[in-house]
């Protein structure tokens, strides 16, 4: 009895803390289904990949990779490259996922940019469980982006516009990212190295082979310019 | 479509993204004794690799004939205008993806 009331209360905790993240999920997903099926694709999908890989950027960049019938050893760089920075995430989230039981393989593998601002920022209000409190965090954030990902792919099977052109959303997301890296201070300089080096790299090795040279050039250049961007407060 | 093909691919993106969200847990034990120099890539990747998606964004983009890569300039002006004035992702999104479709549907057709 006890224990239920624990869970109940864990869950009203963190369901306010998920309400700015429901909107942005459900219209992203929305826009991800949307994207995936205008390339064909049944919205279930959509519903898949939201359940299997769930990460935002890279579920976006796989329309592109799917539809194109990318080869395995691309599709698996291109993962590497989107979700490095979750390595990044891993590590300072070592001391919070710290004795939550038999939660942690699901906390660890629903770690999204989201949910880690989240788990990150707030502390887990008195009297709440901490791993009920985090995995239900977790749970819903996902089941926005997975409902979001259903609604686009259905609103796509069965309302029937002109979605040529829809596949901007990917870029209009990375563009807005870009500009927000580029007016903070510290993330400014790797985000024009990174711009530099991958427009280099197109211009010489062309749209289908640029890839792996840039993700080569830009870690050298970091690893390269590392005493720079430290003194510069870059690597915070 | 090949049911097969893709099958594998979105089991490889799982799989990579599932081994990084893993790896520090099981790797690291405690947070002191993590690679500086892992630590630091770690705090500029992701700024640089925003950079890279971006251009991979447009690495198809016609620029040397017309249209000139018109819609995508207005529309990624029109989404970073309308960022720097409000602040709202969801809003420049919303807006420079609808601008684009009107533009390369109706105005650029």
């Amino acid at each position: 009895m006890k224990k239920e009331t624990k869970k109940q209360s864990a869950f009203r905790a963190a369901f306010p803390k998920t309400l700015p993240i429901m909107a942005g999920y459900v219209v992203l997903g929305f826009g991800f289904g949307l994207l995936l099926q205008s390339k064909g694709y049944h919205f279930l999908w959509a519903v898949l990949m939201s359940l299997t890989v769930y990460g935002g950027s890279l579920q976006f960049v796989a329309v592109d990779l799917i539809s194109a019938g990318a080869g395995l050893l691309h599709t698996a760089l291109m993962s590497l490259i989107i979700q490095a920075r979750h390595l990044l995430y891993g590590i300072s989230m070592l001391k919070h996922y710290r004795k939550v039981g038999r939660k942690k393989p699901y906390l660890i593998f629903a770690l999204t940019d989201e949910t880690y601002s989240l788990v990150c920022s707030g502390e887990v209000p008195n009297g709440v469980e901490k791993g009920a409190y985090y995995l239900w965090i977790s749970l819903l954030n996902q089941c926005y982006w997975i409902i979001g990902s259903a609604l686009g792919g259905l609103f796509g099977q069965f309302v029937h516009i002109n979605t040529t052109g829809v596949e901007f959303s990917m870029t209009a997301l990375f563009v807005v990212v870009l500009t927000d890296n580029l007016l903070k201070k510290e993330s400014r300089l790797p985000t024009l190295i990174g711009l530099g080096v991958a427009f280099v790299c197109l211009l010489v090795f062309g749209a289908g082979n640029f890839l792996i040279p840039s993700m080569i050039g830009i870690t050298l250049l970091l690893l390269i310019l590392r005493p720079c961007l430290e003194k510069r407060g870059c690597a915070e | 479509m090949n049911t097969t093909h893709t099958l594998w691919l979105i089991l490889i993106m799982a799989l990579v993204t599932a081994a990084i969200r893993f790896l520090p847990f099981l790797v690291f034990r405690n947070a002191e004794k993590t690679p500086k120099a892992l630590e630091y890539l770690g705090s500029v990747l992701p700024g640089a690799v925003m950079g890279l998606l971006v251009v991979y964004c447009f690495k198809s983009t016609t620029v040397l004939h017309w249209p000139f890569a018109l819609p995508e300039l207005i529309a990624t002006a029109a989404v970073v205008g309308s960022y720097l004035w409000k602040r709202n992702t969801l809003l420049s999104i919303g807006l420079g993806t609808v601008l684009y479709m009107v533009l390369v549907q109706v105005a650029f057709a």
